[in-house]
């Protein structure tokens, strides 16, 4: 089976052999060999895997009265690249760069599979290198994206800081309670800061007010036992017109929705990675030049590592574009 | 990329289908980040009309992908349907859960209007500033 190529098969295929399909032998449905087809149900599996998680997402995204604007969460960028951005905030940005580096890594492993059809080595291992060092390229950039949500900003698969004002209004002065002309404007994504940590964004608006470390109900803010800091601001339209809330958290489902969505990704990413390498180096040290089917393993190999590409186009669409 | 196209041809497609890739992927952030913009506020068919060319254009992307990167165009028309028809499964899941999930908001609403009808019933007692908002006020979800 190893030293025979898809076309000759194919040829075969015409020749209406008898042999029962029931022994084997040589032929193959729908003309791909059994590696290839298994691959390709393996990914229409892991399809079913991911749209599950993503309709989770949709679905309890549909049942909140509000939820974080994207915009808003992912507007950071390593290098402090954000704070060139007008109000310190590059939206997307980062998540833009991550995408091209997923696609750019496909369109080179399509080049991998083209060389390794042509039975040039060579090229195979060159491509398949860049590939690697997309990939690689990506993980780093999440791992990065990740520390910054979990350091910085204090999300948790838990604890959402990013909330969204579902009414508009004015803030309160931290220091006195005296309502400000600082406004609050519904459907606007805020971040809870938390007391006495070092937040990356500096707001224009705000004095520099130092917040207390100590948990407890404030003037103009709220302390809570986690040390999120939660301002206070007064409504003035909808049914709680004149009453002072205090900022709450987001919907606490879209923690664990991005680790685990962005996650399991990541991790298919990540053993995208290890395949790449092991089939790397088998390319490299001839395993395939002996089987002689035009690199099929390099073949199978890219079907998956498109896939990632092709799972992530649905994941930067629910998560970061919508 | 098609296994019947001269080498230098399919190197270029490769090339060609990557510039493509990427100039949807622009046209994708342009108008999430115009939907978001501030001058768009209030603004919801420009929210719909946008948010529907995004999704259409990432299927077209998911679509270049499977057909010329993934070589599907090129493969048996069986292989092709037996992993594609499956999908459409997922349209009805789509529909049902993203349904529930409006349904739940809906109750929610209808449960908190009714709320508001029984505080007003009673005598309002106005809450002096800076009190404790209730538990459920501190999460949105």
């Amino acid at each position: 089976m190893a030293e025979k190529t898809d076309i000759l098969v194919a040829e075969e295929h015409d020749h209406h052999d008898h042999e029962s399909s029931w022994e084997g032998g040589d032929k193959k449905p729908f003309e791909v060999s059994y590696g290839k087809l298994m691959m390709w149900y393996f990914l229409l599996s892991d399809a079913f895997t991911f749209a599950g998680f993503l309709i989770a997402y949709g679905t309890l995204r549909f049942s909140s009265p509000s939820w974080p604007v994207p915009d808003k969460v992912f507007a950071t960028a390593p290098f402090g690249i954000h704070e060139m951005f007008p109000g310190g905030e590059a939206p997307l940005i980062f998540v833009t760069f991550m995408s091209f580096l997923l696609i750019i890594s496909s369109g080179t492993m399509v080049r991998a599979v083209q060389e390794g059809a042509r039975e040039n080595k060579r090229g195979v291992v060159f491509w398949m290198l860049l590939t690697v060092l997309g990939g690689a390229g990506f993980l780093g950039c999440q791992a990065w994206e990740w520390n910054n949500l979990i350091n910085v900003e204090h999300m948790s698969v838990t604890t959402n800081p990013f909330g969204t004002y579902t009414e508009n209004g004015v803030y309160l002065d931290p220091e006195t309670g005296e309502p400000t002309d600082e406004a609050v404007e519904e459907g606007e994504t805020y971040l809870l800061h938390m007391a006495g940590a070092s937040h990356g964004e500096g707001h224009a608006g705000e004095d520099h007010f130092e917040y207390p470390t100590t948990p407890g109900d404030y003037a103009g803010f709220q302390i809570d036992d986690e040390g999120y800091i939660h301002r206070k601001y007064l409504v003035q339209d909808g049914y709680d017109q004149g009453q002072v809330k205090t900022q709450a958290f987001g919907p606490s489902a879209f923690g664990a929705l991005f680790f685990g969505i962005t996650g399991f990704h990541g991790f298919h990413v990540f053993t995208g990675v290890i395949f790449l390498l092991i089939i790397l180096i088998n390319a490299g040290s001839g395993v395939y030049v002996a089987r002689q089917n035009g690199y099929e393993m390099v073949e199978k190999i890219g079907l998956y590592w498109h896939f990632v590409d092709l799972v992530w186009v649905f994941v930067f669409l629910v998560f970061y574009l919508l | 990329m098609a296994s019947h196209a001269s080498y230098e041809d399919s190197k270029k497609a490769v090339w060609k289908g990557l510039g493509l890739l990427a100039a949807v992927t622009l046209a994708e952030v342009f108008l999430s980040l115009m939907k978001a913009a501030e001058w768009a506020e209030g603004m919801g068919w420009l929210f719909i009309i946008a948010s529907l060319a995004i999704i259409i254009l990432s299927i077209y992307k998911a679509y270049f992908i499977i057909y010329e990167f993934m070589h599907m165009a090129y493969e048996v028309r069986g292989l092709a349907m037996t992993v594609l028809l499956p999908m459409i499964l997922l349209v009805w899941a789509v529909i049902a859960f993203f349904y529930e999930g409006d349904a739940w908001k809906g109750n929610r609403e209808t449960v908190n209007e009714r709320n508001r009808m029984e505080i007003k019933a009673e005598p309002a007692s106005e809450s002096p500033v800076g009190t404790l908002t209730p538990e459920g006020d501190l999460t949105n979800g």
